[in-house]
């Protein structure tokens, strides 16, 4: 019985791969306006934060939150390019360790839920940022 | 459960030197812990480390589990260090009721595992870890009678898994492989290899989706070696975790864990409770 369940699981999983929604992940998170609320309860999220907020103590507040709506714009398919500072630039010299890193993905994802964005449609948005990674950690 | 209360000791002196809480991954990520006391999910060791630890953190955790079938029990309590996500230490001990025999058998397993590469949620491919498992009966009369060759032994097993992001109609997907090579009778517990086997390569695997950020629900299955010719049969499971918070994970099983020593169809419950620190 077991097995079949097990193939059965992995079967779906195929599926799922397949059956992706047209509507692209910006349109899903409410367009530029979904977008702009997502990083504004993010960046609540961070000042609340006491183990993040000391990174954010040479930054721009409004130059990130600009910077980071385009790039979630970007890479949510949206109609927009990220042609902001690089990854590897902005994060050099700060010393991101993995907590860190995993505790950021955190107040992204209370973000997430505060904007009420659907699970799905937020693992999507994490894929997408997660290959990121190697670009601003430990540097 | 002597030496486990020694063990204890030691981990929460670790834990004492640590100040607080290992909480550098991300909820649910370090998986549960399996019934010889790695991190895993239920019968299956993962590929992850025990706990929250990250690579600049030390993780202590405690578990026990109870699995009822339709004609034993197994009770298993234990406790995982990790060390900055690089290397796990355990200690298990199992207590497996025969009623019929009015008898218990008890087995202690102390296990290290080593993350070789990756990791589960961010590297391009699975985290790879290398695991060994030591086990040894308190008192061996039983397998003996049985006819197996030892009364202690030692598993090694390589672990692949990999958490993808939105893969599953949106949802995240976790699957996880494993090889041991084994030659242990029903975890051990039966005694290790028999008449005329040595120990051989079994293939185990799991596999889950979260339903939430706190909820997974999975399978797994486990090849056994059939070395006393009883009719020792695969292992397989289906279950639900939940992942309240990075303190606490609590993991409802059906078993199916076929033939055991002679009784057909053994299939029931498990529960398994595990602590993070």
């Amino acid at each position: 019985m077991m097995k079949r369940l097990f193939i059965l699981v992995c079967c779906i999983t195929f599926l799922g791969c397949a059956g992706k929604s047209n509507d692209t992940v910006y349109q899903q998170i409410g367009g530029q306006q979904g977008i702009e609320s997502l990083v504004d309860s993010f960046i609540n999220q961070i000042g609340r934060d006491a183990d993040i907020l000391p990174y954010f103590k040479q930054t721009n507040v409004a130059h990130f939150r600009q910077g980071f709506i385009i790039h979630l714009c970007s890479v949510t398919n949206g109609p927009c390019e990220y042609q902001g500072d690089n990854m590897v630039d902005i994060h050099t010299g700060m010393h991101i360790t993995e907590k860190d890193f995993n505790r950021v993905v955190e107040l992204l994802i209370n973000a997430m839920d505060e904007q009420q964005i659907p699970q799905t449609v937020q693992n999507k948005i994490l894929s997408r940022l997660a290959p990121l990674r190697p670009e601003v950690i430990n540097i | 459960m002597k030496h486990l209360n020694g063990f204890f000791s030691l981990v929460l002196l670790a834990f004492a030197s640590t100040g607080h809480a290992a909480s550098g991954k991300l909820l649910a990520t370090p998986g549960v812990s399996q019934v010889e006391g790695s991190a895993g999910g239920g019968i299956v060791p993962w590929a992850q480390l025990a706990g929250y630890a990250s690579d600049n953190e030390i993780a202590i955790n405690g578990f026990c589990s109870r699995a009822d079938v339709s004609d034993y029990s197994l009770d298993v309590c234990g406790a995982q260090v990790n060390f900055y996500d690089r290397v796990e230490l355990s200690y298990a001990e199992q207590r497996f009721e025969v009623p019929v025999l009015n008898t218990d058998i008890e087995q202690s397993i102390t296990s290290a595992k080593v993350r070789v590469y990756g990791d589960i949620v961010y590297s391009k491919w699975p985290q790879l870890s290398l695991g060994v498992q030591h086990k040894s009966l308190d008192d061996g009369s039983i397998a003996n009678l049985l006819g197996a060759k030892d009364t202690s032994g030692t598993d090694i097993y390589l672990a692949a898994s990999k958490l993808h992001l939105g893969a599953l109609a949106g949802y995240n997907w976790f699957w996880n492989t494993t090889f041991r090579y084994s030659d242990a009778n029903q975890l051990g517990l039966l005694g290790f290899g028999g008449a005329d086997s040595d120990k051989e390569v079994l293939f185990e695997a799991s596999t889950a989706v979260f339903l939430t950020h706190q909820l997974a629900v999975g399978v797994e299955y486990r090849e056994k070696s059939n070395n006393l010719g009883l009719g020792e049969q695969d292992w397989q499971d289906v279950f639900i975790a939940w992942f309240p918070n990075k303190h606490v994970s609590v993991t409802v099983a059906w078993l199916d864990l076929g033939r055991i020593a002679g009784a057909d169809d053994q299939t029931g419950w498990y529960l398994s409770v595990t602590g993070y620190w």
